[in-house]
């Protein structure tokens, strides 16, 4: 076998024993890629604090929104361990909530993005010429849209709405970073699809009378998935970031409500007063945005290793 | 090429109409209308103003009078002064220009010349702080990192000013020195830069990788040509190829994050307009805005789509 593989150039020489697929494999290259892996753990301890500060009152140990008018402006100290805000609330409470609120934010984008990407994508590639040109332009056009407009306005539009589901803040704003961002992943499938469709294997499955949406779904679908996974983790700090830019210009959601822009915006306001206010719900930010970065790097290296 | 201009130029003009029926459609969606909230109005005044800008008339009629206006270069008036919304942004275009600019040139400085020198040394201690620049930098947002900047820099050090921008406001007054002001110019510039030149080192570096393993340099090496020689000389010019590609995609950037660090500053640029116009409702200056920016945009996509073919000969549109 091996001789004829080296032949003929045809047959590939798998090694004997266990066989490691493609998500094995891509999965102990991330593990060796040091950064990746300070990420993950690094956010997974936030992911730990964040949510657990929701279910156990021990780590939180105040209430976000209850307010000490005794010792307003504090620093750090024990009894606060991010001092307190211009309303004695604590802030290292109220960074945890806008954590929670920032990672509900970032994940559900992605969904939404990653639902409108892959049908617009596989629509794209699949629907023949005319639906490929429509889908194609419109998507042109939507990144044409400068992103942060399109955000303000859409969440303009969509607050203080009572549509049934669409009553919640937090969804309405998922919905307007996520009406703008799933360009890249529409143009990431379709490419990929486009690119497969001429592939032995889906010829194979076409020849042996497999349905159109069984191959998609089974057969393509599938091998896009590396790109797109990339492209998601990327997509969830972009989401943070656009969630705390809505709040630090007054966009996102109300008070007293603890997201991470406004609480970086309401500690601006005070800089000149108490620095920390600022630093702590900023660093928030950053660390929760870096984290998902050296993720993202370490799985595109990871799943395309030509990339490197 | 030039037929390729053509149609380029062409195609923006489909887009910029979608960009303009979206807003319109998306900005009258939202609840509450412009004069909504001024209270104790007689009706007879409110009605004036509807009339005067034309918001008596029924959707469809005021969709088409702006395409018709737009079309003739009229903006509209902007409820809030009753002011020219091409007047009102061209002002501030000259400051937000400034901004974008100065930021530009400080991140392509900072990021050519990271990327170069951790090329360079690849696998050196250089490299490795060069990199962990580049891939933290780009992901501290840039309102984040200008807070940390105002924490340190102007209200512990007192080093520098934060309100209002440092720049001449009107253009007659950019020769005059006195109005560059560097206490208040250089942090907005710092706070949005920094994104955009870890963006530029990472492509640089790992552009200049490519080209120092090609044969010509091993052949400028062979022939004893000291290593500086060879990097500047040889390397850098074929790898800003690379680099030329992503500077669309950052000057789009450039535009949309000047937006936020307006609002931190205080700098009376186009991203504060449009800001204040949407809790406004005004809708001539959402529309202005939007379409400025969509049109910044897509101009600065095609530039560097030009630019591209310019300086690599290899690249020919059909």
């Amino acid at each position: 076998m091996g001789v004829e593989a080296a032949t003929t150039g045809l047959a590939i020489d798998l090694p004997p024993g266990r066989e490691s697929g493609l998500w094995r494999d891509a999965f102990r290259r991330l593990l060796r890629n040091r950064l990746a892996v300070a990420g993950l753990i690094m956010l997974l301890s936030i992911i730990a604090l964040a949510v657990g500060a929701g279910a156990i009152d021990e780590i939180a140990r105040y209430d976000p929104d209850f307010q000490t008018h005794a010792d307003i402006h504090e620093g750090p100290s024990t009894a606060h361990f991010f001092g307190t805000d211009n309303l004695g609330r604590d802030t290292w409470s109220r960074v945890l909530a806008g954590v929670r609120i920032s990672l509900q934010i970032g994940l559900g984008t992605q969904v939404i993005v990653l639902a409108l990407g892959l049908v617009v994508g596989a629509l794209a590639a699949m629907g023949g010429r005319l639906s490929d040109n429509v889908l194609m332009r419109f998507t042109d056009i939507m990144y044409a849209f400068p992103d942060l407009l399109f955000i303000i306005l859409m969440r303009a539009v969509l607050e203080g709405r009572d549509w049934l589901v669409l009553s919640d803040q937090r969804l309405q704003i998922m919905l307007a970073i996520g009406l703008v961002n799933w360009t890249t992943i529409a143009r990431l499938v379709r490419g990929q699809m486009l690119a497969l469709q001429g592939q032995d294997f889906v010829l194979a499955a076409r020849a042996l009378g497999a349905r159109p949406w069984r191959i998609v779904l089974v057969h393509m679908l599938p091998n896009t998935l590396g790109p797109v996974v990339v492209a998601v983790t990327f997509g969830i700090p972009i989401a943070i970031f656009a969630e705390a830019a809505l709040g630090f210009i007054g966009f996102s959601l109300p008070p007293p409500t603890a997201s991470l822009g406004r609480l970086a915006k309401d500690g601006y306001n005070f800089v000149q007063l108490n620095p920390w206010f600022v630093v702590f719900p900023a660093s928030a930010i950053a660390l929760l945005m870096l984290c998902f970065t050296f993720l993202g790097d370490g799985l595109r290296d990871a799943l395309d290793p030509r990339s490197r | 090429m030039t037929g390729y201009v053509i149609r380029r130029v062409l195609w923006m003009i489909p887009v910029l109409w979608a960009v303009a029926t979206i807003t319109f459609l998306l900005m009258h969606a939202v609840p509450g209308g412009p004069f909504t909230e001024e209270k104790d109005v007689p009706q007879s005044v409110l009605n004036a103003l509807n009339r005067r800008y034309n918001l008596d008339e029924p959707l469809w009629r005021q969709y088409l009078l702006y395409l018709w206006n737009l079309l003739q270069g009229d903006l509209g008036l902007s409820f809030r002064g009753d002011r020219d919304v091409s007047e009102l942004i061209g002002r501030g275009f000259f400051v937000t220009m400034q901004l974008g600019l100065l930021t530009f040139i400080f991140a392509a400085i900072i990021g050519l010349t990271l990327g170069v020198v951790s090329a360079a040394n690849q696998n050196g201690p250089l490299d490795y702080l060069a990199v962990f620049f580049a891939t933290a930098g780009a992901a501290v947002p840039n309102f984040v990192l200008a807070s940390f900047l105002i924490v340190v820099f102007a209200v512990e050090l007192g080093w520098f000013n934060i309100l209002g921008w440092g720049g001449p406001i009107e253009w007659r007054d950019t020769f005059d020195l006195s109005m560059w002001d560097p206490k208040k110019l250089v942090l907005p510039i710092i706070s949005l830069g920094v994104v955009p030149a870890a963006y530029i080192a990472r492509v640089t570096r790992a552009s200049m990788l490519e080209v120092l393993r090609q044969d010509y340099v091993r052949t400028a090496r062979a022939k004893g040509l000291v290593e500086f020689t060879v990097v500047a000389r040889h390397a850098v010019k074929n790898a800003m190829i690379p680099v030329l590609t992503v500077m669309g995609p950052i000057f789009a950037f450039l535009v949309t994050g000047s937006f936020i660090i307006e609002s931190v500053f205080s700098i009376p640029g186009v991203g504060r307009l449009f800001v204040e116009a949407v809790l406004r409702r005004d809708y001539a200056m959402i529309m202005g805005t939007t379409i400025f920016y969509a049109g910044i945009v897509a101009f600065a996509n095609l530039a560097v789509d030009i630019m591209y073919a310019v300086v690599d000969p290899r690249v020919r549109y059909g």
